[in-house]
């Protein structure tokens, strides 16, 4: 376990950082809970980072010229190669603190796309930059869809969703696979670090970015960012939703340090699926048949993690429970 | 003074990279582009160049890492050819318009299909609107000084633009030519460190590449395109000096025994060679022949070739690349746009030859002049033909 | 919303369109979105700062007093505030009543 691991200093919800590094006036929707994820793990991250965007919704409304939100040096190259830019970033600081023309001193990169920056269009450099074991930290904000275009399905949209490529109609009932297990992709990388987070459990996010920027070598966040607009959904329950999308097992919080599943957020009872699903436009077409097919797959998703969290030598010592 | 060495031109490529002190190389393989990072990759392993050889995934993520390196401050590096050229195609759009002065190699091959390993100039013409400079390398030597040129001129506070330097692969490439090769010490003098002026740096925060909305974008295009038309004295200024240092002279255009000729024949890259032959060759049976090559093709050098054309009868371009459904080959359609509605204004005509490695030979070269000047004693020949080709 | 153009001629856009004056997106008031304004009830309010740690247009700052200060330039009156508030003390108010 890499050092900054096992002296790590965690924020509570009294010593929660101050600091800001996106500024007021972005033009983000109301309740977007995209941004706000993407602003509690920026605070956690400190001043002295230099952030690489893929192409996306957090690029948009941050900087249409000439205003910026951005408080830290920022980069948006393209959609699908934010971590090859940010690999490109490390490796130049490092030859120059090599050769003595910067001052030797660890700055976070860091490097930051949705889901469909991730797991799609951007796989490739992201496995790339990983398997190259870049020191950086890369953040999926998982908003379920491409939004920025409009709300068109990506491989990390779930299992029945309304959107506008996967329409429910009288031969469909919205999106027809399940969502692709983008943390199992990077964490076969064997990377230092990797964890999942909800902006709800905002004290377990911040850590979880701050151990991330802490570790040295590639980690990998990838955060549950729900979006009013894209999910129909009223944007006073952007935070709600990333609750209950925790409490019934839709997307569990989890560590995987060197290889070993931590639960960071044990459910004794989780919640019904359909308590997360009913609050959503984009679920309302579902049937009882297909909420229970949900159902089913969560609870042996969640199993599995379960499993894999038992065999690991490494137990979560900061594990909250929560009935 | 340095010593001359017989070296295969793929290491002098690296060999200029080293001397000029690289800190990042970025490169994924692709022939015939292979032995120039292999010979970086060794060169990093052995400690002559302090380095960060990044072996990327693909050279859309190599141009990327490019981007990202240079932005960070470091003198950045990487070469490519064909398929990998044309993979890059998105972010060499993009490295200009983030000002970041990269160098690249383009061993110039045959796109597909059908695949081809060999060399014409069909990915270098694809990219010819990307917003790089763009040089075109004769023989070993020029390979080697061009990089070292391209890394003074693409990093001048003035361009800061990235430079691709063209050779032709294996024909160039793969050949072994005695090359006085530069030390780094040699290279210092003439090219000073990079001093970035627009840098990620925490102590300095900037947003780069932000959304360009109408109010801006056409603004932002009218930057890069005065840049680079004004990157032409840097370059040119840039040669001087390097004259200066090294002895060897360059130039946006070459030209051979134009004194008297009537007809132009006009190539790129390292053909002109056998062009050369094939022109003293006319000249000795009678036929008042010159040759002409661009070295500088972006920015296009329009008023060194408009004075190289004053009394020029007829031009025979060469192109090896295809436009389909197009005019003519992409140089053909262009020097003919440059001439047009000057005062003596020649007949042009266009021959695509030398596809995918074909060979192009002296009595090909011989056809596409006579056949020129056929046409333009007639009056009027095909817009353009292809030369060596079996029509069954 | 405040409009700030970007009319400027091209030579005087920064190298390669860079933007140099961080967090600069603060001169966009985007307090015009609004049709709702959260009002909160110091008398309920616990000072447990969940407003200003799940607001995502970072319109709530710490006073010196423990209470929460909202900026109405920038609340675009998402309702998340109202809404997590634990003591109930913040109540959407329509704008303009």
């Amino acid at each position: 376990m890499d050092a900054a691991l096992k002296n790590f200093k965690k924020f509570t919800p009294k010593s929660l950082p101050k600091v800001e590094n996106l500024a007021q006036g972005h033009r983000a929707c109301q309740g977007c809970g995209e941004v706000l994820a993407l602003r509690m793990a920026l605070k956690a991250m400190g001043k002295n980072m230099i952030v690489a965007s893929a192409t996306g919704c957090m690029e948009i409304i941050t900087s249409p010229y000439p205003q910026t939100a951005w408080e830290v040096p920022w980069i948006h190259v393209a959609f699908e190669n934010a971590a090859a830019v940010a690999s490109g970033i490390e490796a130049g600081r490092k030859a120059l603190m090599r050769k003595g023309r910067i001052p030797k001193q660890r700055t976070t990169i860091v490097a930051m796309a949705g889901d469909g920056g991730t797991a799609d269009i951007g796989l490739q450099a992201l496995s790339g930059a990983l398997e190259r074991g870049h020191d950086f930290v890369y953040i999926c904000l998982d908003n379920e869809a491409y939004m920025n275009t409009g709300v068109q399905r990506s491989s990390s949209t779930p299992y029945g969703a309304m959107t506008t490529t996967s329409p429910p109609g009288k031969l469909s009932m919205g999106q027809n696979t399940w969502k692709k297990n983008m943390p199992a992709i990077a964490a076969a990388h064997a990377i230092p670090y990797l964890a999942t987070a909800s902006p709800a459990y905002y004290t377990d996010l911040m850590n979880k970015a701050k151990k991330a920027a802490l570790i040295k070598g590639p980690a990998y966040l990838h955060v549950y960012s729900p979006c009013p607009t894209g999910w129909r959904l009223a944007p006073e329950l952007a935070v709600d939703i990333s609750r209950l999308a925790v409490q019934t097992n839709v997307f569990p919080l989890y560590e995987v340090v060197d290889g070993q599943y931590i639960l960071t957020k044990k459910i004794k009872k989780r919640k019904p699926v359909e308590d997360y699903l009913k609050l959503q436009g984009r679920f309302r077409h579902l049937d009882k048949k297909m909420i229970q097919e949900i159902q089913e797959r969560i609870d042996r998703d969640y199993e599995a993690l379960v499993q894999k969290a038992a065999l690991s030598e490494v137990k979560g010592e900061s594990a909250e429970t929560e009935e | 003074m340095p010593k001359r060495v017989g070296i295969e031109v793929s290491l002098a490529a690296s060999e200029a990279a080293c001397a000029a002190d690289t800190d990042v190389v970025a490169a994924y393989p692709i022939t015939p582009q292979t032995h120039i990072v292999e010979h970086l990759s060794e060169l990093v392993a052995d400690g002559k160049l302090d380095a960060e050889f990044v072996p990327v995934e693909s050279e859309h993520s190599a141009m990327s890492v490019c981007v990202g390196s240079s932005a960070a401050g470091a003198r950045t590096f990487t070469a490519t050819s064909s398929q990998g050229l044309a993979l890059m195609h998105e972010i060499l759009f993009i490295a200009p318009a983030l000002r970041t002065p990269i160098v690249m190699v383009v061993a110039n091959r045959a796109l597909s299909g059908p695949i081809s390993i060999w060399n014409d100039h069909s990915d270098i013409m694809a990219e010819r609107d990307v917003g790089w400079i763009q040089t075109f390398a004769e023989n070993g030597q020029e390979v080697f000084d061009l990089i070292i040129h391209a890394f003074r001129v693409a990093e001048d506070p003035e361009v800061l633009l990235p430079i691709m330097v063209n050779l032709d692969g294996f024909t160039l490439s793969h050949v072994i030519e005695p090359i006085e090769m530069l030390s780094a010490s040699e290279v210092k003098r003439y090219l000073k460190p990079y001093k970035p002026q627009m840098v990620l740096d925490p102590k300095k925060p900037v947003t780069m590449g932000p959304v360009g909305m109408p109010e801006v974008y056409t603004e932002a295009k009218r930057q890069i395109e005065a840049l680079l038309q004004g990157s032409k004295k840097v370059v040119v200024k840039a040669w001087k000096e390097f004259a200066k240092h090294y002895g060897r002279t360059y130039k946006p255009i070459e030209t051979y025994r134009m004194k008297g000729a009537e007809v132009v024949l006009l190539t790129m890259g390292s053909v002109s060679e056998t062009a050369m032959t094939a022109v003293d060759r006319m000249w000795d049976k009678g036929m008042r022949v010159g040759l002409l090559r661009f070295r500088l093709w972006r920015p296009f050098p329009l008023q060194e070739f408009r004075r190289a054309m004053r009394g020029v009868k007829v031009l025979a371009v060469m192109d090896r690349a295809i436009s389909y459904g197009g005019l003519g080959g992409p140089v053909f359609t262009e020097v003919r746009s440059a001439l047009y509605g000057t005062f003596e204004q020649p007949q042009v005509f266009g021959f695509v030859a030398g596809l995918g490695g074909r060979d192009i030979t002296v009595d090909m070269f011989e056809e596409m002049v006579k056949k020129a000047i056929r046409y333009a004693k007639r009056g009027k020949g095909p817009t353009y033909e292809m030369i060596g080709v079996r029509e069954r | 919303m405040a409009k700030v153009d970007a009319i400027i001629g091209w030579r005087n856009l920064e190298i390669g369109c860079a933007i140099t004056e961080p967090g600069s997106s603060r001169k966009l008031r985007t307090g015009d979105w609004r049709s709702q304004r959260p009002v909160t009830d110091r008398k309920k309010c616990i000072k447990c700062g969940m407003c200003w740690i799940f607001c995502p247009d970072i319109v709530y700052s710490p006073l010196r007093s423990g209470f929460y200060k909202w900026d109405g330039e920038y609340c675009k009156g998402c309702g998340i505030c109202a809404h997590e508030c634990p003591k109930d003390a913040i109540t959407m108010v329509t704008e303009g009543d």
